[in-house]
């Protein structure tokens, strides 16, 4: 039974007995975390604030014995306010924060899951950046990080590569682009494809500074679909905020 | 172990929120103990709820013994300003108040993306009929100021913007009697950013 300090961002919380959360947490450097915040729902509560779903905090937390700990303080390291001041950023921030819960493991460190998340929230949270890019980059990035990196420099089904070979579809069981003697899936085309290279090939950085580029509609809804797939399940945040 | 009707009693009891099986049993021997007539009025007392309560025709808060709500029956209340709350509990909330006497309209939840809570989840579109209909001038937004709450605020004000009605929304700030130096930041932000002019 010990304190510890560690910095986090707020995944979830579920409401507990009278006044209390359960609050789910992806750390820096114990993964998935769960605690107990003892009060918070009350106006008075010196730290409930701070504890609202993608707040970015250092926390002392109190491990028990058991599996929950316990959140003894919260500090604010980002609130992110511009995210929560629009609708249409905080819907593609929550979609960050239910693949960032669903990839994550309990009391396993994943800092490159952690930095990654952080790294796109504040991204989501800059006015100057367009926001539609960085939910499909996110997700691409994710998948490479969990081992299902898709194949985009050739046909993933009969590895033909070469400039001769034109992928003309996407499918991740199949393993990523496919050409057109395997196509399967939902249909590709070149900017689509030529975005998600850049994403992946280290030009992340060019893709998230200007206007939304040529493709971005379908890279959304093939990454989209690519993480519904390896995760094995509907994103609920994605599939509800297409109603608002 | 418990057999018939007692065990039954326990399982029922054990469904409901926040009682857990030890609860259940303990309620469940109260039960037995305490006279024939207090236990038959908890019962009647379940069934009449259950016979009675409606949602309100207009605004989907409680009501009971008719189509609509005591707050929407009520002549004296003004009818041009709507209050929009998540839940009715929240509505006797504002009513400690005595500050507000206008009218309600319950969503019956917050949006909630994580939960895939959707719009259509809610009673919004009954909110824009009947801002339409019933010649309606302001539309206070009373959600909690939570993530969800904010959410479902941004949300119903961007559907209220081509109505041409006036969308307020609570402040949020400062509990009375407080300390500042006890505040969070956040809430002293928005208290900040919520000023206004002291009256001279």
């Amino acid at each position: 039974m010990t304190l510890f300090k560690e910095r986090g961002v707020v995944l979830r919380s579920y409401r507990l007995g009278e006044a209390d959360r359960i609050v789910v947490f992806l750390t820096e450097s114990h993964g998935k975390v769960r605690a107990v915040a003892k009060g918070v729902r009350r106006t008075t509560s010196k730290f409930g604030a701070r504890l609202e779903p993608m707040s970015h905090v250092l926390m002392l937390l109190w491990a028990g014995r058991g599996d929950l700990d316990i959140v003894k303080q919260v500090e604010i390291v980002d609130h992110f306010p511009v995210l929560r001041g629009d609708l249409g950023r905080l819907t593609r921030g929550l979609s960050l924060i239910e693949v960032a819960e669903q990839m994550a493991q309990e009391r396993h460190s994943d800092p490159r899951l952690y930095s990654m998340l952080v790294g796109a929230l504040r991204v989501l949270d800059d006015t100057t950046r367009d926001p539609a890019m960085v939910a499909p980059s996110f997700f691409l990035k994710a998948l490479v990080l969990d081992g299902a990196e898709p194949v985009l420099d050739g046909c993933a089904s009969c590895g033909l590569s070469g400039d001769h070979v034109k992928l003309v579809a996407f499918s991740l069981p199949d393993g990523g682009a496919l050409c057109s003697n395997c196509r399967r899936g939902r249909p590709l085309s070149a900017p689509a494809l030529e975005l998600m290279r850049r994403i992946l090939g280290g030009t992340l950085g060019n893709v998230l500074s200007g206007p939304a580029p040529v493709g971005t509609e379908e890279v959304t809804l093939l990454t989209t679909e690519a993480v519904e797939s390896h995760l094995e399940r509907r994103l609920r945040s994605v599939r509800s905020a297409t109603g608002i | 172990m418990y057999t018939g009707s007692l065990r039954s009693l326990i399982d029922e009891l054990g469904r409901l929120p926040g009682i857990g099986p030890k609860s259940a049993q303990r309620i469940a021997f109260y039960l037995l103990k305490v006279p024939d007539e207090d236990a038959l009025r908890l019962s009647a007392a379940i069934e009449a709820v259950k016979e009675h309560t409606t949602l309100c025709e207009r605004c989907y808060n409680v009501a009971e013994g008719g189509e609509l709500c005591a707050y929407c029956g009520d002549e004296r209340r003004e009818a041009g300003i709507v209050c929009v709350v998540e839940d009715p509990r929240d509505i006797v909330a504002v009513e400690r108040t005595r500050q507000f006497h206008g009218r309600y309209h319950v969503l019956q939840g917050a949006l909630n993306p994580l939960e895939g809570i959707g719009p259509e989840q809610l009673r919004v579109a009954e909110l824009l009929s009947r801002v339409k209909a019933e010649g309606i001038h302001e539309v206070i937004l009373c959600t909690n100021p939570n993530l969800e709450g904010e959410a479902t605020a941004m949300y119903v004000a961007q559907l209220l913007q081509p109505v041409g009605v006036r969308v307020t929304r609570i402040a949020s700030g400062l509990p009375v009697g407080g300390d500042l130096e006890y505040a969070d930041e956040l809430t002293l932000g928005r208290a900040l950013e919520g000023r206004r002019d002291v009256e001279r």
